[in-house]
């Protein structure tokens, strides 16, 4: 077991929820409740990493952000910073290519409380910030622990764009998906299904989870 | 009661993220070189035996000399770059991306391998595979990708002067890196292919596997080149020098490289 691998892999994944919890919320929350201009162009554009092969990111991410570029060289030169092959890059990688997964089960979460409770809430004189955390969070809430669970397991697994924006560096961007290609290269086939293995009764464990919590939800409120 | 377990769970999440945030995974001492896959058990050894020598640590990455160099021409951080032939080190030189002048460290050499289990005739001038080809029984065949790999241009000059190219093509199974060409034929999933004798003599693959070393006449010479990279620190330089050593020149010796 690689155990570098595996702790870049959960640091990577928490660091990738900790700005997915509040994109999604915001994003999800104004996608169930509002109409607006360009709605439908908008909702393409975050569905859009679902059906996107990650290469396809990975290449335009490593084209942007190379030194050479300009918006490379512009954060180079005045950051002294970069976005490919570093944990930054990953973790920015992570965040775009888990925007459906985060914002559409919290749309759908949103736009499933009744409207009647947020209007009732609000003819009794509650703040639309006090709504918010009172009473549509609350409500909301299985919609947003699943997608924050998705995303994570997503993050654990994600292997093309990690290679190409990240390389392959131990304990830098070598996450838990690399490091079993890497093994397997390495004629290390033990290790190989030990992290397979672990990896695969984690999605497991994450599908049940997050089905667990829809059927719970649905006993309470539907 | 829905508003308390709302509460300690996000409590949970902040701690959980703190913690995660405040160990880091490494000392900035430890410099990431960037190295040909063929040259991994080798350098593992070499590796372990510097740190044993000056107490000082390094962290490598593996990929196909080509796929390394358009990493480093796009910004990695590596501070030394150890290429499987000369062409992808001069490269880099032209665009100002080295630090001092490249050094051929030692010659590779290829391999025609396959796995233990098969009953494939091994010969230096391929004379098993070729009849094999004859008589259609040849499925497939693996080596690394020629575009990137330098030990798979190797291995396509030499099926080029054997004149088996052409027949060989449509069978051709290509690993990212001479690493994965290796595994694609020692495990058994392509009945054998020409690989790096690095890799044929790793200790894992020693007993799964047979192989025969193809004459150095069949390609240009496979040039094991190494060079310091702009932002390359002490340790990298120590470990520039402790690679052309003694004790370094006898495990690449061990690994089947020869001198230049």
């Amino acid at each position: 077991m690689d155990w570098q691998a595996l702790t870049l892999s959960i640091k990577l994944s928490l660091a990738a929820l900790l700005f997915l919890l509040p994109i999604g919320i915001i994003f999800g929350r104004w996608l169930a409740y509002r109409q607006f201009f360009g709605k439908s162009l908008l909702q393409t554009l975050l569905t859009l990493p679902l059906v996107l092969p990650p290469t396809v990111l990975g290449y335009y991410m490593l084209v942007t952000f190379s030194p050479t570029s300009g918006l490379g060289a512009w954060l180079s030169s005045t950051f002294d910073t970069s976005l490919v092959f570093n944990f930054q890059g990953l973790l920015l990688a992570s965040i775009i290519f888990n925007l459906p997964f985060a914002i559409q089960p919290m749309q759908r979460a949103f736009a499933a409380i009744p409207r009647e409770i947020r209007d009732a809430a609000a003819c009794c004189g509650m703040k639309p910030s006090r709504v918010f955390w009172k009473i549509e969070l609350p409500l909301a809430w299985p919609g947003v622990v699943s997608a924050m669970v998705l995303s994570f397991a997503h993050t654990l697994g994600e292997f093309g764009i990690v290679l190409m924006v990240g390389g392959n560096i131990p304990g830098e961007t070598q996450t838990i998906a690399i490091s079993i290609y890497d093994r397997v290269q390495a004629f290390d086939e033990q290790s190989a299904s030990i992290m397979s293995l672990s990896l695969l009764l984690f999605s497991i464990l994450t599908i049940s989870f997050t089905f667990w919590l829809s059927m719970r939800s649905e006993q309470k409120y539907g | 009661m829905k508003r308390a377990s709302l509460t300690v769970r996000l409590q949970l999440c902040l701690v959980l993220l703190i913690l995660s945030f405040s160990s880091s995974t490494f000392s900035a001492d430890t410099p990431i070189i960037a190295a040909a896959a063929s040259t991994k058990f080798a350098l593992e050894e070499i590796v372990k035996a510097f740190h044993q020598d000056s107490g000082k640590n390094i962290r490598v990455s593996y990929a196909s000399s080509g796929n390394l160099t358009r990493q480093i021409q796009r910004g990695a951080p590596f501070e030394l770059f150890l290429s499987a032939n000369s062409r992808y080190v001069e490269l880099l030189a032209q665009q100002k991306k080295t630090a001092n002048t490249a050094i051929t460290y030692a010659l590779g050499h290829l391999v025609l391998i396959t796995n233990r289990q098969t009953k494939i005739a091994l010969d230096t001038e391929l004379k098993g595979i070729s009849q094999l080809l004859q008589k259609n029984s040849l499925n497939r065949f693996s080596i690394a990708n020629p575009a990137h790999a330098p030990y798979g241009i190797a291995a396509q000059e030499a099926l080029k002067n054997l004149k088996l190219w052409e027949q060989i093509r449509p069978h051709l199974v290509l690993g990212e890196n001479a690493a994965q060409a290796a595994q694609f034929s020692s495990s058994g999933a392509a009945q054998a292919g020409l690989v790096s004798y690095s890799l044929a003599l790793a200790p894992a693959l020693k007993n799964s596997s047979r192989f025969v070393v193809i004459p150095a006449n069949l390609h240009r010479p496979i040039e094991q080149s190494m060079v310091l990279l702009n932002n390359a620190g002490d340790t990298a330089k120590l470990f520039f020098k402790y690679l052309q050593g003694e004790k370094a020149g006898k495990i690449l010796s061990r690994y089947g490289y020869t001198k230049p």
